[in-house]
């Protein structure tokens, strides 16, 4: 699908050019468009840096753990098959922590792990259950509690106060993962009228 | 809305002073681990170059043809009537295919019409407010080998749905169309 898309707009570009009488314009974004790439990159290794030294001494305090029992009595409601001390819900839990603090290296094996025992509990089935189809949903609309990234690219374009979209981000995350919740509930109840 | 842009403004520096308190307090080696996770920061950084590159040469190249502003054009009176930035519309599209591709667009959006404008800030909040669908389902239901996924894809392209329409009214909202 991006190999297409990449393909595309490339491919459209310089033939849209020929006609457009643009090529010289053309020449020189080739150039530009990587230079100002490598340029992106290095900025963003400031913040990166930063935040994901923060993020490592919040694992190694054990806060995320302490999040994962907060938020527990919440997610159980979220994964009524799970039973209550099955280890997929830990996994279910440290995954959606990890996810909160940026830390979306740490997250995807503990996101494994989840699908992993999921997949036990649904005997070994190569099917989604309901349960992996709510933690994928879950998963796909971010969680994220600090953009990094993009402060940093804000950062690098000298916005004047680059993180003043914490706030719009945040309401727009919990907005997404709500109607995630939501759409997913609607599925399951249609499935389930089905048989 | 005062009490968003308060909330943007003071949580990260409450956050970092608390996290290194609480490290101190749980006796956690604080610089060291600080370090070490940091190495990580420039592992990340340096890996996404290639991403970066192919993907805003491609953007550029299609943007400077004129092959964009062309393609716009068509769409632009439609998604205006709904009140929806036209600029946007590629971003949004990307967004659940490509994670990397999404970030060259919003650093492409931010090149163009500055990070503070409307719709740099729109296209900041769409980036971190939405995750790469296509990319989670295919990671996640590869590595255990699910082969009928059910309703997820469904469920996840709606939500992103979901998200990018919150986003355009949240950031409306906020700091005005």
């Amino acid at each position: 699908m991006v190999n297409l898309i990449w393909v595309f707009m490339t491919v459209f570009g310089v033939v849209f050019a020929i006609f457009n009488g643009t090529m010289n314009e053309v020449n020189e974004a080739v150039f530009s468009g990587a230079k100002e790439a490598v340029t992106l990159c290095i900025g963003l290794i400031s913040i990166l840096v930063f935040w994901l030294g923060m993020m490592r001494i919040a694992e190694d305090a054990g806060m995320l753990k302490i999040l994962a029992k907060l938020f527990r009595p919440l997610v159980k409601r979220l994964f009524p098959e799970i039973p209550n001390d099955h280890p997929a819900m830990g996994y279910i839990l440290s995954n959606m922590m990890a996810n909160m603090f940026g830390l979306g290296n740490a997250a995807t094996p503990l996101g494994i792990k989840a699908m992993e025992e999921m997949r036990q509990l649904n005997g070994g089935s190569n099917e989604a259950s309901r349960s992996m189809i709510t933690f994928l949903a879950i998963n796909t609309s971010s969680l994220t509690l600090i953009p990094t990234t993009v402060i940093a690219i804000r950062m690098n374009y000298n916005s004047a106060n680059p993180t003043d979209i914490v706030g719009t981000t945040l309401i727009a995350t919990l907005c997404s993962t709500i109607g995630a919740i939501l759409i997913d509930r609607f599925f399951y109840y249609r499935r389930s009228r089905k048989g | 809305m005062g009490i968003v842009s308060v909330i943007s403004l003071w949580f990260i520096p409450v956050l970092i002073a608390f996290i290194l308190m609480y490290g101190t307090f749980k006796r956690v080696p604080t610089y060291e681990s600080f370090v070490e996770g940091g190495k990580e920061g420039v592992k990340i950084a340096v890996s996404i170059i290639p991403f970066l590159v192919g993907m805003l040469v491609a953007i550029s190249v299609f943007r400077a043809s004129g092959a964009l502003d062309f393609l716009m054009g068509f769409i632009r009176p439609g998604l205006e009537a709904l009140g929806i930035p036209a600029d946007i519309a590629p971003l949004a599209i990307i967004r659940p295919i490509s994670g990397t591709a999404a970030l060259g667009m919003t650093s492409d959006i931010m090149a163009t019409h500055g990070p503070d404008s409307f719709i740099g800030r729109l296209a900041a909040t769409i980036q971190g407010s939405t995750d790469t669908t296509f990319y989670v389902l295919t990671v996640y239901f590869g590595a255990v080998g699910i082969k009928k996924m059910g309703d997820a894809l469904k469920v996840g392209l709606l939500a992103d749905f979901v998200g990018i329409i919150a986003a355009i009214v949240v950031v409306t909202v906020v700091f005005g169309g």
